[in-house]
């Protein structure tokens, strides 16, 4: 891709400088999927990011009595109340295949075909663990709490309509990526980036870098999910 | 081609990552305790941001590897993301107003 040697190249706030003062490319030793991945991902930032202050403006904005969150999601076991018992499990799957995500992008980089394409299938089945205990969530809090995106019986009516969109579209990038994932499982158990074996879709070849890109999806999925742990769950 | 990527691609230490994660269960388990122990008002807003602000800049230097990257990228990234703290103020100043009329509606009957 770039055969500029990199190590050679001023660092910091001088290399910020020389790159983007370079003629060719501006993100040097950086591959463009990469570069695109990033840049797509900014931009899920903002849409993210335009949900959650639309959560605080809206909580902030109303008379009503805000739905406390603790409660809400809470949890019997036992016959013992447990706050947000299974949001925590779900933080813990995610960051657990977060993780994995990462040992496998080491690997990969490694070429350590077998052990990658592992780690890659753990983290899709922590991804599909994750969206099936969502699936629950919601189905409880649907058939069960009667909430709904226009009413719920525990205060102000907005409540419904921020978690199901919020949680809704984070969940949607979860399964995009636990599809992504399994097909990435596959393709490194075949041994794609070895062969050269041109991708369905794209038809180019493809190397251990797809894999990175991919774990930066994977991780910007869990960074999300921290965001609406935060702000949504806990506030 | 190949050689010189396998040359240049950085990989690193195993136990980096496994540090990571565990710094992220113990911190997630920290943001947790936080509404376990039912703490309310400042002390509970300010850890919650505390806990999740570590959290996601360890996943982003360390997972998604910025820390390893150039100024040209990382610039690029985290100054649009920090702008969006312009944007925080300025719904808060907007909803308040809104919270503000809304009272004032209940209150006179408009």
């Amino acid at each position: 891709m770039s055969e500029i040697d990199i190590s050679k190249l001023p660092k910091g706030g001088k290399g910020f400088v020389h790159d983007f003062a370079a003629d060719q490319t501006t993100f040097k030793g950086v591959p463009w999927g990469k570069a695109m991945m990033w840049i797509f991902l900014l931009s899920d930032t903002f849409i993210f990011s335009c949900f959650l202050i639309s959560l605080m403006t809206a909580r902030s904005s109303t008379t009503a009595e805000w739905p406390y969150p603790s409660e809400v999601f809470g949890l019997t076991m036992f016959g013992v109340e447990v706050p947000l018992l299974l949001i925590a499990i779900m933080t813990f799957v995610l960051i657990t295949s977060s993780g994995t995500m990462a040992l496998a992008v080491k690997y990969g980089y490694e070429r350590n075909r077998k052990m990658c394409a592992w780690l890659i299938l753990a983290t899709a089945i922590g991804g599909l663990t994750f969206v099936g205990m969502q699936a629950f969530e919601w189905s409880k809090l649907i058939f069960h709490d009667g909430i709904r995106p226009w009413s719920n019986p525990f205060g102000a009516a907005q409540f419904g309509s921020f978690f199901f969109m919020i949680t809704g579209f984070h969940g949607t990038h979860v399964s995009i990526g636990v599809i992504f994932l399994f097909i990435f499982a596959r393709k490194t158990f075949r041994g794609d980036f070895e062969t050269g074996k041109r991708g369905h879709f794209t038809s180019m070849k493809s190397d251990y870098k797809a894999i990175e890109i991919l774990g930066l999806y994977w991780h910007f999925v869990d960074l999300v999910w921290v965001f609406i742990f935060a702000f949504f769950y806990l506030w | 081609m190949e050689q010189n990527n396998k040359k240049t691609a950085t990989t690193h230490n195993i136990g980096i990552y496994l540090w990571i994660w565990g710094l992220l269960f113990v911190f997630s388990t920290f943001s947790y305790l936080v509404d376990w122990y039912n703490l309310q008002g400042l002390l509970r807003w300010s850890l919650i941001i505390f806990f999740m602000l570590i959290k996601a800049g360890l996943i982003m230097s360390i997972f998604m590897h910025l820390y390893w990257e150039r100024w040209a990228i990382v610039n690029v990234l985290l100054w649009p993301m920090t702008a969006i703290m312009v944007f925080v103020f300025i719904m808060t100043a907007e909803s308040k107003y809104t919270f503000f009329t809304r009272a004032l509606f209940f209150v006179t009957g408009g």
